[in-house]
């Protein structure tokens, strides 16, 4: 027989980690303090076959430990970090940089300052050329530290001209953090990446000192080269930049368009709608449609009136000129199953009328519009609002009773 | 060594030392009377006398360290686990007498010493034609792993040589690969038909002498009081003294990372007793703690059972012949007799009277139960009938908490020890510097563990269960009557139930498969799954081994009953 069941040093420590990882999801950090004391043994069996060693997990789990137990110090903590330093030198970027972290969450900039500094005078043989990826991290971090200080003195800055008098030294410090922050954003971003911090911080740079030919060029090369994975904030930032710039809407509209591929309930397309309505192209305005449409499928914008508002008008706008009908009926076949169940039931129109009359009103138009002047809704809110003798109710009520017939054309 | 007198037998002067002090005769093996003063405090042994007479022991190397050899390691470690065994309560002939002449005759008959040639002297002839070369300069030389996965080839004198000689070094530096003189040797020749010692074999020389002196310490419980640490096992070589450097292939033998399991001590003990001829073994009787009546009692104890139980227990044994005297002792050799476990049997015979009288299908014990509680709501007088129900209720509540105990316990053993280990001298500051760090990282976060401080050692005790008559929420089941479950036919007691489902109809060939049933929980009721997990958990084996010594009873039991069924069939068939 084979013994499976026999208790060896392998199994027992097995069960060792489970019972830390029960610990740790319940947040007994004492518990898995506990259970850790009996695991760290294990950095003395080899274990080079396993994919994650025991001195990763302790690593890893010790620091989770330190981060949250009540009775540990960042004395403690940073003690902690150095001997797992020693650990693998396999790991020693990681570990740097992780530890960098945790001194930013809790506040020790100049702690973080100079741990990035030492890692990034690390050589070890080898190591040093395998470890690539984290140094350029460890280097664009400490960029980031840079720019950081480059804000502080900038605003000190601008104060001190706002009370009218100028800050050579300021200044000077000011571009020298500057340059050093550039120089490792910009390294950082030549590799295909999500590093959303890094870019804003670089464009923020340069828009700063007036390069807005490497900012645009920076930010394309970010939204657009497929190498990068899909981001959309790479379009949003880009967007943002070129509102800034003052760009056309053409560009402007050529920007989002990714974004709503991507991100079809992104808050953009409010905007991306109001563009797109006003456009002068018939399949600018048809995309309009659809966009604002898509949009109002997701749960969160049910409640969101400013969106309600772009889409009744936008249909306002098509049965008024009789033309395009059916692009309301192309967009409304797919949804007149389950948009009057989640958009237009009697409870909603009680509770929208309660809570955002102007928001019961736009969705009333649209109600009345796609599903007639008898559905729930409509026939709620548009009673309600006359009774209340709101403005606007009785005109909303002509509308849609003249434009009734439209609703067979559109649900048929 | 000093000693010049003639032999009395064969008028030789060739004298060596045993263990016991005394001086014999190297030529014919005559022990005299003539004691001599063990001179050399530091090493226990004198087993190796004839490599000490010839001088060639060194005592003070480069570290300190000196000759040692493998069998004197498990010398030590023997006398530790008998000393543990003394404090424990075992009379003292068993470490001054019965495991000494064990060992002696071990040692003798697996030719490490006592007799004409002991195997180790190989490694001093060889060391004579060995070539003054280094081990590294020759590249043909086996490498280390290699050596050690050859462990099972089988190598005639010639072969022998060339791989104990470049290995195997008795000058300076031994400590390359193992502390000891013959470690790799030790590893690494096929030695299964000398039965090479292990540590787990330590254990089975433990019990072997428990059990020709009666002792009543089970299998079971031996093995429990190992793992509690009442017995020294793991890192037992720490006692070592600090001459006998342990290091290289030595750590392959003498530190063990699992604890033993029951069918492994137990087979090797019969394999140790038939190895070393020994005679029949004291009888157990009647009166004896393995004897089945004895610990059956112990065990319906423990498992908080009525005593009325142990009359049936009784009747069952007696019926089955399990408690005769030629049963149940030790005839070493004998190959036809099925091996007794008595600790398993005696959980079995409890198991099979739970079924006779509870029939145990998930749906009977619980209707007896009703009624038991029925009779007990309306009739205060005369002692509370026992309830299965309840007793469950309570007997699961308090193994469980048990049981998690012990999980986390066993997720929480230390494996090692402060003197750390290493392979080679190469990853000796390696390792020194690995054990500092885990010493720190253990003070770090053992204070990070709050008041929770690891108890002390729980003194060893006989009884992991215990249930008091003096409690009065009626938790202690001892003294409840079975008149509920039974009836009186022609004067005798019997069973309500007249029902019995046999756990398998046919017992497996066990020298094929391994065992005599295969049992899976799904197949079978959970009441009998419920009361083989009470007993796996007091004697920590599987539920399998209590299973099957469950089938082997209930074939003895019913052994008419099938045996007409089984020829009923084959009259059917013609």
């Amino acid at each position: 027989s084979s013994h499976e069941h026999k208790l060896n040093f392998r199994k027992s420590k097995e069960a060792c980690l489970s019972y830390i990882q029960d610990a740790l999801l319940q947040k007994q950090w004492k518990r898995a303090a506990e259970f850790l004391t009996c695991y760290v043994e294990s950095l003395e069996k080899d274990y080079s076959r396993e994919h994650i060693g025991p001195s990763e997990m302790i690593w890893r789990i010790g620091t989770e430990i330190l981060w949250h137990h009540s009775q540990s110090s960042m004395k403690e903590f940073n003690c902690f970090m150095e001997q797992m330093k020693t650990l693998g030198v396999k790991r020693y970027l990681k570990v740097c940089l992780e530890h960098v972290f945790h001194l930013l969450c809790n506040g020790q900039i100049d702690e973080a300052y100079q741990n990035l500094s030492l890692a990034e005078s690390w050589r070890f043989g080898e190591q040093t050329a395998i470890q690539d990826k984290e140094m350029k991290l460890i280097e664009a971090y400490r960029g980031l530290l840079d720019y950081y200080s480059w804000s502080k003195q900038k605003n000190i800055l601008l104060e001190h001209s706002e009370d009218g008098f100028s800050d050579l030294a300021v200044e000077q410090e000011m571009h020298g953090f500057f340059r050093k922050a550039a120089v490792n954003l910009k390294e950082i971003i030549k590799i295909p990446g999500v590093w959303d911090v890094f870019v804003k911080c670089y464009v923020d740079l340069l828009e700063f000192y007036g390069d807005h030919n490497e900012a645009r060029q920076v930010l394309n090369e970010y939204a657009y080269n497929s190498k990068f994975p899909a981001n959309p904030n790479a379009h949003v930032y880009l967007y943002q930049f070129l509102k800034r710039q003052g760009e056309s809407k053409k560009s402007l509209i050529s920007a989002l368009k990714i974004l709503h591929d991507i991100v079809p309930s992104h808050e953009l397309m409010i905007d991306f709608n109001t563009m797109l309505q006003k456009s002068k192209k018939r399949k600018k305005r048809r995309l309009g449609l659809e966009v604002i449409f898509a949009a109002l499928d997701y749960a969160g914008w049910k409640e969101n009136a400013k969106a309600w508002s772009c889409l009744a008008r936008q249909v306002k706008q098509i049965l008024i000129s009789e033309k395009h009908l059916d692009w309301i009926k192309q967009e409304w076949n797919s949804r007149k199953d389950w948009w009057p169940a989640f958009h237009f039931s009697r409870y909603l129109a009680k509770r929208n009328w309660q809570e955002d009359k102007s928001l019961s009103y736009e969705k009333a138009l649209v109600a009345g519009i796609l599903l007639g002047k008898d559905c729930k809704y409509f026939k709620y809110v548009s009673h309600q609002g006359c009774k209340a003798q709101l403005k606007g109710f009785r005109m909303l009520k002509k509308f849609v009773n003249r434009h009734n017939p439209v609703y067979l054309r559109i649900s048929g | 060594r000093d000693f010049n007198e003639r032999c009395a037998q064969c008028s030789e002067v060739n004298w060596g030392l045993t263990d016991g002090g005394r001086f014999y005769c190297r030529s014919c093996h005559n022990v005299t009377e003539r004691t001599r003063e063990v001179v050399n405090t530091d090493f226990i042994t004198n087993s190796r006398v004839q490599t000490i007479s010839k001088g060639l022991r060194k005592e003070e190397k480069n570290d300190g360290g000196c000759e040692w050899y493998i069998c004197e390691g498990f010398q030590l470690v023997l006398k530790k686990q008998a000393e543990a065994l003394e404090a424990l309560g075992v009379c003292p002939q068993m470490k001054d007498e019965v495991l000494c002449n064990f060992w002696r005759c071990y040692l003798q008959k697996s030719k490490q010493a006592y007799c004409k040639r002991p195997a180790g002297e190989t490694i001093k002839t060889l060391s004579a034609c060995e070539s003054s070369t280094d081990v590294d300069s020759d590249p043909e030389r086996p490498s280390l792993l290699r050596l050690l996965s050859l462990s099972e080839s089988e190598g005639d004198l010639q072969t022998d040589c060339s791989f104990a000689s470049s290995v195997s070094k008795v000058s300076e530096s031994t400590s390359v690969y193992s502390g000891s003189v013959d470690g790799s040797l030790y590893l690494m020749k096929n030695q299964k038909e000398k039965l090479r010692m292990t540590m787990p074999m330590t254990l089975s020389f433990c019990y072997m002498a428990l059990l020709w002196l009666r002792e009543p310490i089970t299998l079971s419980e031996l093995l429990r009081f190992v793992v509690e640490g009442h017995i020294p096992y793991l890192n037992v070589f720490q006692h070592f003294p600090e001459k006998m450097k342990l290091c290289g292939l030595d750590l392959r033998i003498f530190c063990v990372e699992s604890w033993p399991v029951y069918e492994e001590v137990f087979n090797k003990t019969h394999e140790l007793a038939a190895f070393l001829d020994l005679p029949r073994f004291p009888d157990i009787t009647d009166s004896c703690f393995l004897h089945p009546d004895m610990l059956c009692m112990k065990y319906l104890m423990e498992a908080n059972l009525p005593d009325e139980l142990h009359n049936w227990t009784c009747r069952v044994v007696k019926k089955i012949g399990i408690g005769e005297v030629d049963f149940l002792t030790l005839m070493p050799g004998d190959k036809s007799t099925r091996k007794v476990k008595y600790d398993v049997l005696a959980a079995a015979v409890i198991v099979v009277v739970l079924k006779l009288l509870f029939l145990l299908d998930d749906h009977y014990e619980w209707l007896l139960s009703e009624f038991a509680e029925e009779r007990n709501k309306n009739n205060t007088e005369g002692g509370p009938h026992f309830e299965f129900k309840k007793w469950y209720e309570v007997v699961k509540r308090s193994l469980d908490v048990e049981q998690r105990k012990l999980d986390e316990e066993r997720a929480k053993y230390l494996w090692r020890c402060e003197k750390p280990l290493f392979y080679s001298v190469k990853n000796k500051s390696k390792a020194l510097k690995r054990r500092q760090m885990v010493v720190n990282l253990q003070n770090q976060f053992g204070k990070l563990s709050g008041s929770v401080r690891r108890a002390e050692k729980p003194n060893p005790s006989s009884f992991q269960l215990s249930w008091s008559e003096e409690n009065t929420d009626g938790s202690c089941f001892h003294g409840h009557s079975l008149k509920g479950v039974l009836q009186e036919k022609c004067g005798l007691l019997t069973a309500m139930n007249p029902d019995y489902w046999l756990c398998t109809v046919k017992l497996c060939n066990e020298k094929l498969c391994g065992h005599l049933a295969h049992y899976r929980e799904v197949e079978f009721p959970q009441s009998y799954h419920f009361v083989l997990g009470l007993f796996s958990f007091l004697l920590r084996i599987q539920p399998s081994y209590i299973h099957d010594e469950v089938c082997m009873i209930e074939h003895k039991l019913f052994n008419k009953k099938l045996y007409k069924k089984l020829k009923y069939n084959t009259v059917l068939r013609k």
